[in-house]
C-alpha cells in the first residue's frame, strides 16, 4: 500500500515539475514583453501628460459655451470604452478591470466598446450593450484604431447618440502594482466649475474656436486612449508576470513538501522490509 | 534673439524640449509662425514641414496632424507624428508613394482604401519634400 501512496506522490511531482516549467516560461515570456510595453508607455506618457494637460488648460479657460465637447449632453447614453487583455492568467488584471467597469455601466446603462478578447466575451456574457466586437486583439491595436476609434465617438458625442465618453484601463504604476481606473474623456473637464475660474477667453483660435475643437478634439481623444492603451498593455504583463512568479514559487514549494513526504514513506518501506528481514532471521 | 520654451511631443516620445527662437507649422488653414511673446492660441495641424529655429540654426521636419497650443509663453507642439528631415527614410516614403499610387490608380479601391492611400500618398510626398532639406542649414 505504502508503495502505492509513493507512487501517486511520484507522478504529483512529475506533474508539478511540469507545471512549475510552464509558468516559469510564462514569466520569462511576459517579462520579455514586458520590457517591450514598459519602454512604449515611458516614450508615450510625455505625450500622454502633455495633450491631458494642455486640452484641460483650454478647457478650464475656455468660456465658450456654444462648443459641443464642453457641456453635458442630456441625450443619448455614456459609452465606456474597456480596455483588458486578450488571455487570462494574469493574476486580477482582467477581473479588476472589468468588475469595475461593469458596476458603472449597470448603474448607468451605458453602452460599451470592448477592446481585448476578455472584454468582449465578458460583456457579452452580461449581455452589454456592445457598440463594436472588432476589437478582440489589444495587442493589436495601433494608433490608427485608436484615432478611428476616436473619430467615430466624437462624431456619435456631437450628435447627441452619446451623452458622456469614459475609457477604463488599468494604470501601470510600477512593476509590482497596477491600479484600475475610470477616465472621462468628454464632455471636456474643468468647464463644469464655470464662471468661478473661467476669467474672459482670451484664447486666439485659428482658423475659429468651432473649427478649432472639431479638428482637436477627436485627435486628443486619439491620443488619450493609445496612452490608456500602452499603460494596459504594461500592466497586463506585469501583472501576469508577478502572477507567474508566484506561482512558480507556489509550485517549487509543493515539490519540496511532497518530497519530503515521499521521502519518509521511502524511508519507512525500507524499515519495514528490515524489520521483517530481521524477523525472519531470528 | 529672445527665446521661448518649446515643447514637441509625439505619441512615440518627447522629440525636442528646450529653448527656441522660431517656430513655423503648417495649420489647417496654412502657415503659422511663432516667436516669443506670442498670445494664446491654438491650432489643429495640417500636414506639412515644420521650422524650427534653434540657436540661430534652422532645422527642418515633417509635421502631420495634431495640435499647437501657445499658453502663458508656453508653446507645446503635439504632432501625431513628427520626423526631423535628416530622421527620414527617403527610400521607405517612396516605397509607399508608389504603393499607394497603385491603390489609387486601381479602380475596384473601396472608398476607405481609396482615403487611406491618399492620406499616405500625401504623407509620403510631404515625407520627400522634408528630407530634400536635410543639409539645409
Amino acid at each position: 500500500m505504502s508503495s502505492a501512496t509513493a507512487k501517486g506522490i511520484k507522478t504529483r511531482i512529475n506533474s508539478l515539475k511540469k507545471t512549475e516549467q510552464i509558468t516559469k516560461a510564462m514569466e520569462m515570456v511576459a517579462a520579455s514583453k514586458l520590457n517591450h510595453a514598459q519602454a512604449q508607455v515611458l516614450n508615450s506618457r510625455p505625450y500622454f501628460e502633455i495633450l491631458f494637460s494642455t486640452i484641460s488648460n483650454i478647457a478650464a479657460s475656455e468660456s465658450d459655451l456654444s462648443s459641443p465637447y464642453l457641456g453635458k449632453h442630456e441625450t443619448g447614453k455614456p459609452v465606456y470604452v474597456v480596455i483588458a487583455g486578450d488571455r487570462g492568467l494574469a493574476g486580477g488584471y482582467n477581473h479588476n478591470i472589468l468588475k469595475m467597469c461593469l458596476a458603472e455601466i449597470e448603474a448607468k446603462d451605458a453602452i460599451v466598446l470592448p477592446i481585448g478578447n476578455k472584454a468582449v466575451e465578458y460583456f457579452k456574457l452580461r449581455g452589454a450593450n456592445i457598440m463594436a466586437e472588432s476589437y478582440t486583439l489589444a495587442e493589436g491595436v495601433g494608433v490608427g484604431d485608436c484615432f478611428s476609434i476616436a473619430k467615430t465617438l466624437c462624431k456619435g458625442f456631437k450628435s447627441g447618440e452619446y451623452s458622456e465618453i469614459f475609457v477604463g484601463y488599468t494604470n501601470f504604476v510600477s512593476v509590482l502594482s497596477q491600479t484600475p481606473a475610470v477616465l472621462p474623456l468628454l464632455p471636456l473637464k474643468g468647464y463644469e466649475k464655470g464662471s468661478s475660474n473661467s476669467t474672459q477667453s482670451d484664447i486666439l483660435y485659428e482658423p475659429s474656436s468651432h473649427e478649432a475643437f472639431d479638428a482637436i478634439i477627436p485627435e486628443y481623444l486619439g491620443g488619450v486612449l493609445y496612452g490608456c492603451l500602452c499603460e494596459s498593455r504594461a500592466a497586463e504583463q506585469a501583472a501576469r508576470r508577478t502572477a507567474m512568479d508566484s506561482a512558480t514559487q507556489n509550485a517549487e514549494d509543493m515539490i519540496s513538501d511532497l518530497s519530503l513526504k515521499y521521502n519518509q514513506i521511502r524511508q519507512t518501506a525500507i524499515t519495514n522490509e528490515i524489520i521483517e528481514i530481521v524477523a525472519g532471521s531470528q | 534673439m529672445t527665446t521661448f520654451p518649446l515643447k514637441i511631443v509625439t505619441p512615440d516620445g518627447l522629440q525636442f524640449e528646450g529653448a527656441a527662437e522660431e517656430l513655423i507649422v503648417r495649420t489647417i488653414a496654412g502657415d503659422i509662425g511663432v516667436m516669443a511673446g506670442h498670445t494664446d492660441c491654438v491650432t489643429p495641424l495640417g500636414m506639412g514641414m515644420a521650422t524650427v529655429v534653434i540657436d540661430g540654426e534652422k532645422k527642418y521636419a515633417a509635421c502631420i496632424g495634431g495640435m499647437l497650443s501657445v499658453l502663458k509663453g508656453d508653446v507645446t507642439l503635439i504632432p501625431t507624428t513628427f520626423e526631423w528631415a535628416d530622421e527620414i527614410n527617403a527610400e521607405r516614403a517612396q516605397d509607399s508613394e508608389r504603393r499607394a499610387k497603385e491603390i489609387i490608380e486601381n479602380k475596384s479601391a473601396s472608398d476607405t482604401e481609396l482615403k487611406l492611400a491618399e492620406a499616405r500618398l500625401k504623407r509620403s510626398l510631404i515625407r520627400q519634400s522634408v528630407a530634400q532639406y536635410r543639409n539645409v542649414r
